[in-house]
C-alpha cells in the first residue's frame, strides 16, 4: 500500500502512517517491506482504525531508508502477527526506553480506553527523544522523564524513576519495552514488589511464522510466542539480556 | 497401538517423523524443543564452511494453507560456531542428524567431518537448494555430481549418510540411484521446488531473490511421485518430504515406498505440536488400515514388493 503520512517523531524516530484494514492489536507486530531493499518486523504504535502506522528508528541501513520514506512511496505490509497486551490492567506502570516507546502508546491508550490509570517513566538519550511524551500526556497519564545527558527530568536511567515511583504509588501491572538490560532491570524493581512485570521483546526476523528460527529466544519464538512476554518466562531461562542472534544465527551479546 | 519404531540408515528411530532442515535449526534449544515435541529425530539447518547471513527479506512468502514460498538463502552460523547449538540439543536427548551444504565433493567432506565430530548420528547433504548460488542444486543437479560428493563424504565419515535430492531434475530417481552408488544410507526426497511470486503492483518478484522453493500441501503429490519412483531404483531406504501435515500424509509417503518422513511447513501452519499430533494419528490411522507397524506399509502401494532392507 501507499503511504499517506509521514512524521518525524525525533532526531532519530519516523512514523509512516497507511490504510491497513485489518484489526491490529497492542503488542502485535507487521512485517513491513520497503521493496528492493529490505523487510522488518515492527511493532505497531497506531493500532487502531483503518489507518495504522509504524515508528522506526533508524538504526541500520534499511531502517534509515524507510526514513527517506515519502507519502505516496509503496510499502508491503504482513501481518499482523504476535501476541498482545491483555488491556484489563486497574493501575499500570509504564516502562518505556527510547523506542520501546512505539508499542507501549498504544497498550497504555488501550488501558485508557477501558478506565484504567497509567504512569510513564519515560527514558531516551536526550530530551529531543522522550518518544511520545506528548501522546502519553494527552491521555492523562503522568510522565516522568529521565535522560541521559540531564536535558530533561532524572539524569541518568529511567529505572531510576521507576525505583522511585514503586516507593510511593501502588500498581497492578508494569509493562516495559527498551533496552533489555534495562527491561531486566525493571522486572527485579516489579518483583520486589509482587508485581507482574510484562516485557515486549525485539530479535532479528525473517519469515514470522514460527518456523525459520532466526528469533529463536531460549525455547520460544518471539514472532509466534512473543513478542510479549511475563518476565518470568525469559529471565534466568533464557538468554535474554545477555545475546541475541544475528541474521547468520550467530549469538551476539548485548 | 501399532508400532512406529523403523530403521533408517541404521538409525533406530522411535517414530517415523523428522524434523526437516531449514526448520526450527538454528538454536540447539529449538531443535531440543522439536524433540520434547515428539519428533523422532531432528535435522539441523544446513551448515556451511563460514557463516553466511542469507538472503534479505522478504524471504518467505506465504499462502493460505496449502504453500509456502521461501527463498532463506542458506543462512547459518558457520561449522565454527555451530557445534555448541548440536551440544545443546545432544543434552536434551535428541537424536539429531546434521546437514550441510558445500561447493564442492572436498568441501562437503571436510564440514561432514566437523559436523560428525560433533556426535551427530548421521549426516544429511543439502544437495538440493533450488535458490543458492553455487550449492544444492546447482551442484546436485546430475547423477555424476551427486554421486561424487557422496563417495567424498562416505570415505570421510563413519556415521550414515543421508542424500536429499532435488525435484528439480528431469530425473530425481536418477540422483537418488546415484547417491546409492556413491555409498549414501538412506535418500531424503523431495527439497522445494524452485518457484516465484509476483508482485503487480510493484511488478517485481516478491521474494528479494526472485526465485525460491515451494513447500507445504501443494508439492505433496510431487514428493509422492518422486519417492514412488526412486523406490523402483534403490534398496537404500528412502525419507519422503513435502507437505506433510497429517497422519494420512505420512502413510501416502510410506506406502509410495518411505521408511521415514520429514515434516517442516507443517510447523508453520500448525505449531511445533503438530509432532505430537502426527505421532499419535498415525499409530490408529495404522491400526484402521489393518498394520500392526508401521514398517508392514513401507511401499506397500507397489503391489508384491517388500521392504527395503535398512
Amino acid at each position: 500500500m501507499r503511504v499517506t503520512d509521514v512524521v518525524r517523531e525525533t532526531p532519530s524516530t519516523v512514523t509512516l502512517r497507511f490504510p491497513y484494514a485489518p484489526a491490529i492489536d497492542p503488542g502485535q507486530f507487521v512485517m513491513i517491506w520497503l521493496p528492493g531493499d529490505d523487510e522488518l518486523p515492527m511493532s505497531v504504535s497506531y493500532a487502531s482504525g483503518p489507518s495504522k502506522g509504524v515508528t522506526i528508528k533508524g538504526m541500520g541501513a534499511t531502517s534509515r531508508h524507510f526514513q527517506a520514506v515519502r507519502p505516496g512511496d509503496w510499502v508491503g505490509i504482513r501481518g499482523p502477527y504476535g501476541n498482545r497486551f491483555d488491556p484489563t490492567v486497574r493501575r499500570l506502570l509504564v516502562v518505556a526506553g527510547g523506542s520501546g516507546a512505539a508499542v507501549l502508546a498504544p497498550a497504555a491508550e488501550a488501558v485508557r480506553a477501558r478506565g484504567g490509570d497509567v504512569g510513564v517513566a519515560l527514558g531516551a538519550t536526550t530530551r529531543a527523544e522522550l518518544l511520545f511524551r506528548d501522546r502519553f500526556a494527552a491521555l492523562g497519564a503522568t510522565v516522568e522523564v529521565a535522560t541521559d545527558d540531564g536535558s530533561d527530568g532524572t539524569r541518568g536511567f529511567v529505572t531510576e524513576v521507576v525505583a522511585r515511583w514503586l516507593e510511593r504509588e501502588r500498581f497492578d501491572a508494569v509493562w516495559t519495552c527498551g533496552p533489555e538490560v534495562m527491561m531486566e532491570k525493571v522486572a527485579r524493581l516489579g518483583a520486589a514488589r509482587g508485581l507482574p512485570v510484562v516485557f515486549a521483546v525485539e530479535r532479528h526476523m525473517k519469515c514470522a511464522l514460527g518456523m525459520c528460527d532466526a528469533c529463536a529466544l531460549g525455547p520460544f519464538h518471539v514472532c509466534v510466542d512473543g513478542p510479549v512476554f511475563p518476565a518470568e518466562r525469559l529471565l534466568g531461562a533464557t538468554e535474554f539480556a545477555r545475546f541475541h542472534r544475528d541474521a547468520a544465527g550467530r549469538r551476539r551479546p548485548f | 497401538m501399532a508400532d512406529l519404531g523403523v530403521r533408517v540408515a541404521g538409525l533406530e528411530l522411535r517414530n517415523p517423523l523428522l524434523l526437516a532442515s531449514g526448520i526450527w535449526g538454528e538454536s540447539g534449544e529449538s531443535l531440543a524443543g522439536a524433540w520434547r515435541a515428539g519428533a523422532g529425530g531432528v535435522i539441523t539447518k544446513s551448515i556451511g564452511s563460514v557463516p553466511r547471513t542469507g538472503y534479505p527479506n522478504p524471504t518467505v512468502e506465504p499462502y493460505e494453507r496449502w504453500g509456502m514460498l521461501n527463498a532463506m538463502g542458506l543462512p547459518n552460523p558457520g561449522i565454527d560456531e555451530y557445534p555448541r547449538e548440536i551440544e545443546t540439543a545432544r543434552a536434551a536427548g535428541a537424536l539429531v542428524i546434521g546437514s550441510v551444504f558445500g561447493a564442492t565433493a572436498e568441501e562437503f567432506a571436510a564440514l561432514a567431518a566437523r559436523i560428525e565430530a560433533t556426535g551427530v548420528a548421521a549426516v544429511e547433504l543439502n544437495l538440493s537448494c533450488p535458490h543458492a548460488e553455487g550449492f544444492g542444486t546447482e551442484v546436485g543437479g546430475t547423477p555424476d555430481d551427486v554421486e561424487a560428493i557422496v563417495r567424498a563424504v562416505v570415505r570421510s565419515v563413519r556415521v550414515p549418510v543421508i542424500a536429499k535430492i532435488t525435484p528439480n531434475s528431469a530425473d530425481p530417481a536418477g540422483l537418488a540411484a546415484a547417491a546409492e552408488r556413491g555409498g549414501a544410507r538412506a535418500v531424503s526426497a523431495i527439497n522445494t521446488l524452485r518457484a516465484m511470486a509476483i508482485d503487480l503492483r510493484l511488478r517485481r518478484p516478491v521474494l528479494s531473490h526472485g526465485l525460491g522453493g515451494l513447500s507445504g500441501p501443494a508439492i505433496r503429490p510431487v514428493g509422492v511421485a518422486c519417492v514412488w519412483q526412486i523406490y523402483d531404483r534403490v534398496k537404500i531406504p528412502i525419507v519422503g518430504v513435502g507437505g506433510i501435515g497429517s497422519a494420512d500424509d505420512v502413510l501416502e509417503y510410506v506406502m509410495a515406498g518411505a521408511t521415514a518422513v520429514e515434516v517442516g511447513t507443517a510447523v508453520a501452519f500448525d505449531g511445533i505440536a503438530v509432532f505430537g499430533r502426527l505421532r499419535d494419528a498415525l499409530s490408529g490411522r495404522l491400526e484402521e488400515l489393518g498394520f500392526d507397524r508401521l514398517t508392514d506399509a513401507i511401499g506397500a502401494a507397489h503391489a508384491g514388493r517388500s521392504a527395503p532392507a535398512a
